[in-house]
């Protein structure tokens, strides 16, 4: 991919030429080929492809979860690459979001601590003007003093929505964010995240698996055995699950 | 099941490993307990053999007054010198030797102070030549009154060389009196010393008169058998021509009577370290019920799908039991090895302490590989039998479940708890106020078993509340916040980590307590009623108490500004055939003026040759009033009929009996042990000591201090025990904090997944420590809080029982106790380093890839 001096400026997390290697020798398994992708500030990303195209890998590399074998990531002007475990503590502070499939909420804090945690983490208050925002949009108003386990999954999904956006950084990486709800739950947090990314510019990069909550992003990266191989822009449920099925057949093909 | 269970041992390798080295330690106290007073016992079977080895029969006076091992040295009545003629001619004695042998001659070193043996007698003797056991290594026989030979360890201990002047202490003279060192002798088999004895040889004049203080007469007789003769028969044929009046006995009877004396000591002693093996045990109870709680807890699923696929609830309990008796095992095992190596360490240490005792090689008894075997593997069955319990009641349906650990309630623990708390009260009340029916001890001990039972159990209860309020101190920071509300989120969990700490906290504590109270008592009644300004005394370093020439006293009187002077002397005596402890005052008037005592009955101011004065409780209970006569048998001596004529008012510093200073020739010691100085008003003291000094140059072995310096003195040994037992009980401590390890490691291990999850979202590595070991300092602290307050409540309700044994005073040691709480501190510190570089290094990838 080929990118000017002033969409890198507009980029919020890059990829260039990331290889990631797992195991050597025989066992060697390559689960990035050199990919190179850059994802817009304020657009919402969602990475697709089939269990083992390497979509997972690519975004715990974006995130600085996993290290890279080759090649470089970036995060606005940092680079990631390189960077030790308390650099990469700050990023994660300062300049990352995260949501997982699993919630993974602190069961003895209540929501709205479990909100701030990140902003008491780093020593900082939060917005007061954003958090109320951020409540509002998410609809807790009412369950802020509530603990997780007297949440429903949808309510705690939000909860980790809310504490990922009440930081504003530069990027949040969704894992499959919907994979432990129901399709209504599931429809209510992705409208949500639809709606910070077009209301407030947060920039958002989502990997899934399904495609109705793929047609939610401004964007689709498809990924096949470690390699992006297609992109759709304003996708729709049926566009994506068309290119996935393009992809299913090539992969047979292959076979 | 056998299989899956093995399996799953292995899988938990970690955790197994820090519960089992609770009951390791505890084994090894048990099993050292019984390789060190084993190994010491036939150390001493040999020495004694060795000493008496030479003896075919040995023939000595009855003791006039049996002493045992708790009370003091046995003194031998002396016997005739004429005695041995009369032993010669019994037919089959070969020859027949008198023996002087008697302890109390203290080799003064050339540094000016008296050589001291540190438990083994110091024994004073007559020389009567080389044999297979005792040869000359330099120099010659004594001849002359002022000369002496000694064995090369003590030469080597009193730096003196053959050929010099050295001064020696006797039993009848505490003035120095100088002799001429012309040998020093060794042992067979190149030994300097048997079992750290120090020996003296004089003539035999000179030792009769100074070891037992007459002339003509001896310790003891050795008979050597004639060819053909059994020693048997020996001794019969001397016991038959001697009559009743004389113990007759063969080398080997006397070596073992000598042995089986020390080795009652030595039970007692044996006795003790079980005791302490019985608290280690009691906290690693602790340490394995919680870690099999939680491994149980942790294996719902996997118990549950046993349970779905067919196992019985009997088979879930077989399974976790069989864990526990493989630990068990493999803790025995271990726990007995570390046992003999620390006997066997100890009894090394013991022996180069009392002087080179040499150790025979180190046994294993039968007792240690049982003892070892049934604590081990009980104590680890029983406390993993609540949770075998638990495991097998848990429903197939989990399996198929979120693993929910729902908060069950605490009501019924607690009900529980406060049971058990009840009777152990109960309990205490019984032992301490004395109703307890001949059972005092045990009705006791069960108490403060059953209270700590109790309040473990209600621990959970308490913990909440508690465990807020002390992580509220750290709630200023946010890793700080997170490990206060991770300590209190598993309350039980916590309750009995704590509990385990609590058990040793509140052990010391309470003997704290106990002793500072004691001592305090001790000192305040001494400071209010000793009208003393000066006294002369000496530490106590082997069974003989320092004494000192009695000639001091009248000299002390003679200075100026000395109002009174009064020597104390004391015996264990025979009064009516019974044990009772007699002393003597060099100045009756002491009694009411040093000693503050009381008249109740009689005149107490005077006392006559054949008088004598008994403190209130002691003529109550032994029915005596003014005017009443008794047979008094001392030491030495005939026995003599005394008649009261008076009675004093009893206190922590009367004497059961005063006897006429008269008597105090025939005390097993006949100098004074203490003395006490009272000045006249106006007098300083400090013109007055060294002036007292002066006179004791020539008895080394005591000094003049002023009353506060003696009290401080003789209530140091107190000291001394209180060291002794905090040491011991390190070791209860020491395996609670394993409890904390285990118990944090095994929830960083649970919270993996949140501990990845608030690294992600930017935690560093060194606030995840933090809050690891925050969660570690309120456990620990809060244990140590428990531990302190139970404590004080043990040692408080046992001094209220001693008031009548004059601990009046309830001395609570605040300054301990802020130290208690800070070591916790420091503790919770030390368990959190391991389970918290777990945490840290945690992958954050990992743990929240991890499903």
């Amino acid at each position: 991919m080929t990118a000017t001096v002033g969409q890198q400026a507009q980029a919020a997390a890059r990829a260039n030429d990331v290889w990631k290697v797992y195991g050597s020798g025989e066992a060697q398994v390559v689960a990035l080929r050199g990919v190179s992708a850059e994802f817009e500030r304020g657009r919402f990303t969602a990475i697709m492809g089939p269990s083992g195209s390497g979509k997972s890998t690519l975004m715990h590399c974006l995130a600085g979860l996993d290290s890279v074998t080759r090649g470089t990531v970036s995060i606005g002007e940092t680079t990631v690459t390189g960077l030790g475990d308390a650099g990469l503590t700050k990023l994660r502070r300062d300049k990352v979001g995260f949501i997982f499939q699993q919630f993974n909420l602190l069961p003895t804090l209540t929501a709205k601590e479990n909100i701030l945690l990140p902003l008491s983490i780093a020593g900082r208050k939060p917005d007061p003007a954003w958090y109320d925002t951020v409540i509002e949009t998410v609809g807790l108003k009412d369950r802020l003093d509530h603990r997780p386990a007297q949440l429903s999954g949808g309510q705690q999904q939000r909860v980790a929505c809310a504490r990922a956006l009440v930081s504003r950084p530069e990027v949040i990486f969704a894992d499959e964010p919907t994979g432990n709800l129901d399709s209504r739950s599931g429809a209510e947090v992705l409208n949500f995240l639809r709606d910070s990314v077009r209301e407030h510019g947060q920039t958002i990069v989502m990997v899934t698996h399904d495609p109705t909550a793929a047609a939610y992003a401004d964007r689709v990266v498809f990924l096949a055995d470690g390699e992006i191989v297609s992109e759709l822009i304003e996708p729709t449920a049926e566009t994506v699950l068309d290119t996935m099925k393009k992809l299913d057949t090539a992969a047979e093909v292959g076979n | 099941m056998f299989r899956a269970t093995l399996k799953s041992l292995l899988a938990r390798k970690v955790r197994l490993i820090l519960s089992g080295l609770a009951v390791v330690l505890g084994v090894m106290f048990v099993s050292g307990a019984f390789v060190l007073t084993d190994t010491l016992g036939r150390s001493f079977d040999s020495v004694f053999a060795d000493g008496f080895s030479e003896i075919d029969v040995n023939v000595a006076a009855k003791p006039k007054v049996q002493v045992n091992e708790m009370e003091g040295e046995q003194t031998v009545a002396p016997l005739p010198a004429a005695l041995v003629d009369r032993v010669k001619q019994v037919p089959g004695a070969a020859s027949a030797t008198g023996v002087v042998n008697a302890d109390g001659a203290r080799v003064i070193g050339s540094n000016g102070k008296v050589v001291t043996s540190f438990g083994p007698p110091q024994l004073g003797e007559n020389w009567t030549g080389e044999s297979e056991l005792l040869k000359l290594r330099e120099g010659r026989a004594p001849q002359a009154e002022d000369e002496i030979v000694i064995n090369k360890a003590l030469a080597t201990a009193a730096k003196v060389q053959v050929g010099q002047k050295v001064g020696v202490l006797t039993a009848f003279e505490s003035k120095k009196r100088d002799f001429t060192l012309v040998g020093v002798f060794g042992y067979s088999g190149d030994r300097d010393s048997i079992g750290g004895v120090n020996e003296v040889f004089f003539t035999t004049p000179v030792a009769q008169r100074l070891m037992l203080g007459e002339p003509d007469v001896f310790s003891s007789i050795t008979v050597q058998a004639a060819d053909g003769v059994s020693d048997e028969k020996l001794r019969d044929d001397v016991a038959r021509t001697l009559g009743a009046d004389f113990e007759v006995k063969t080398g080997e009877q006397v070596a073992a009577d000598a042995s089986a004396s020390l080795k009652e000591g030595l039970s007692f002693f044996n006795k003790i370290l079980l005791g302490f093996a019985a608290v280690a045990l009691l906290v690693g109870t602790f340490l394995i019920l919680n870690t099999f709680s939680i491994i149980v807890a942790q294996r719902t699923r996997e118990l549950a799908l046993m349970r779905a696929i067919g196992a019985s609830g009997r088979q879930i309990i077989g399974s976790v039991v069989l864990e526990a008796i493989a630990v068990g095992l493999i803790a025995s095992v271990l726990g007995l090895a570390a046992g003999i190596g620390v006997g066997a360490l100890l009894a090394f240490l013991f022996g180069k302490l009392a002087g080179g005792l040499t150790l025979a090689g180190i046994g294993v008894p039968a007792a240690a590989v049982i003892g070892s075997f049934a604590v081990g593997l009980v104590i680890t069955v029983v406390a993993a039998l609540l949770p075998a319990l638990r495991a097998s009641r848990i429903p197939p349906i989990a399996a198929m479940q979120d693993v929910a650990t729902p908060d069950r309630p605490l009501t019924k623990i607690t009900v529980a708890g406060s049971l058990v708390t009840g009777i152990g009260a109960v309990l205490l009340f019984l032992g301490l106020s004395g109703n307890a029916g001949g059972q005092t001890l045990s009705t006791i001990l069960g108490g403060v078993l059953f209270a700590f039972i109790g309040v473990a159990l209600l621990t959970p209860l308490i913990s909440k509340p508690v465990v807020s309020l002390l992580g509220a101190i750290f709630s200023w920071s946010v890793p700080g916040k997170l490990g206060r509300l991770n300590s209190g989120r598993n309350p039980r969990r916590t309750a009995i980590t704590a509990a385990a700490l609590m058990v040793g906290i509140a052990l010391v504590t309470g003997v704290t307590v106990i002793l500072d109270s004691a001592k305090g008592s001790i000192s305040a009644l001494a400071q209010d009623t000793i009208k003393a300004e000066l006294v002369i005394a000496g530490q106590q370093g082997g069974p003989r108490p320092p004494t000192f020439d009695p000639g001091v006293l009248d000299q002390a009187k003679a200075l100026p500004g000395v109002r009174l002077v009064d020597g104390e002397y004391g015996d264990m005596a025979r009064i009516d055939g019974e044990g009772t402890w007699v002393a003597a005052s060099s100045d009756i008037a002491s009694l009411r003026q040093i000693f503050g005592a009381k008249p109740t009955a009689g005149d107490i101011d005077r006392l006559g040759p054949t008088q004598m004065l008994a403190s209130s409780d002691t003529a109550t209970s032994r029915g005596w009033s003014v005017g009443s006569t008794v047979n008094v048998q001392l030491t030495r001596g005939e026995a003599r009929t005394y008649t009261i004529s008076g009675i004093y008012e009893s206190s922590q510093l009367t004497n059961p009996v005063t006897l006429p200073v008269t008597a105090a020739k025939d005390f097993a010691i006949p100098q004074p042990i203490q003395g006490f100085i009272q000045l006249d008003p106006g007098t300083r003291v400090s013109d007055v000591q060294p002036q007292v000094e002066a006179l004791l140059a020539d008895s080394p072995e005591v000094s003049v201090a002023d009353r506060d310096a003696f009290i401080k003195q003789q209530t140091s040994s107190l000291d001394g025990l209180l060291t002794m037992i905090q040491i011991l009980l390190a070791l209860a401590i020491v395996i609670a904090v394993l409890g904390i390890i285990n118990t944090l490691a095994l929830s960083v291990l649970e919270r993996t997944r949140e501990l990845g999850l608030l690294r992600a979202i930017g935690l560093r590595r060194s606030q995840t420590m933090g809050m690891i070991t925050v969660e570690a300092v309120v456990i620990s602290v809060f244990g140590a809080l428990l531990g302190v307050v139970v404590g004080t409540g043990l040692g408080a309700a046992v001094v209220e029982a001693l008031k009548d044994e004059g601990i009046t005073d309830l001395i609570l040691p605040w300054g301990q106790m802020g130290v208690f709480l800070g070591l916790a501190a420091i503790i919770g510190v030390v368990a959190a380093v391991l389970p918290a570089v777990r945490a840290a290094r945690i992958n954050v990838l990992g743990a929240i890839a991890h499903d």
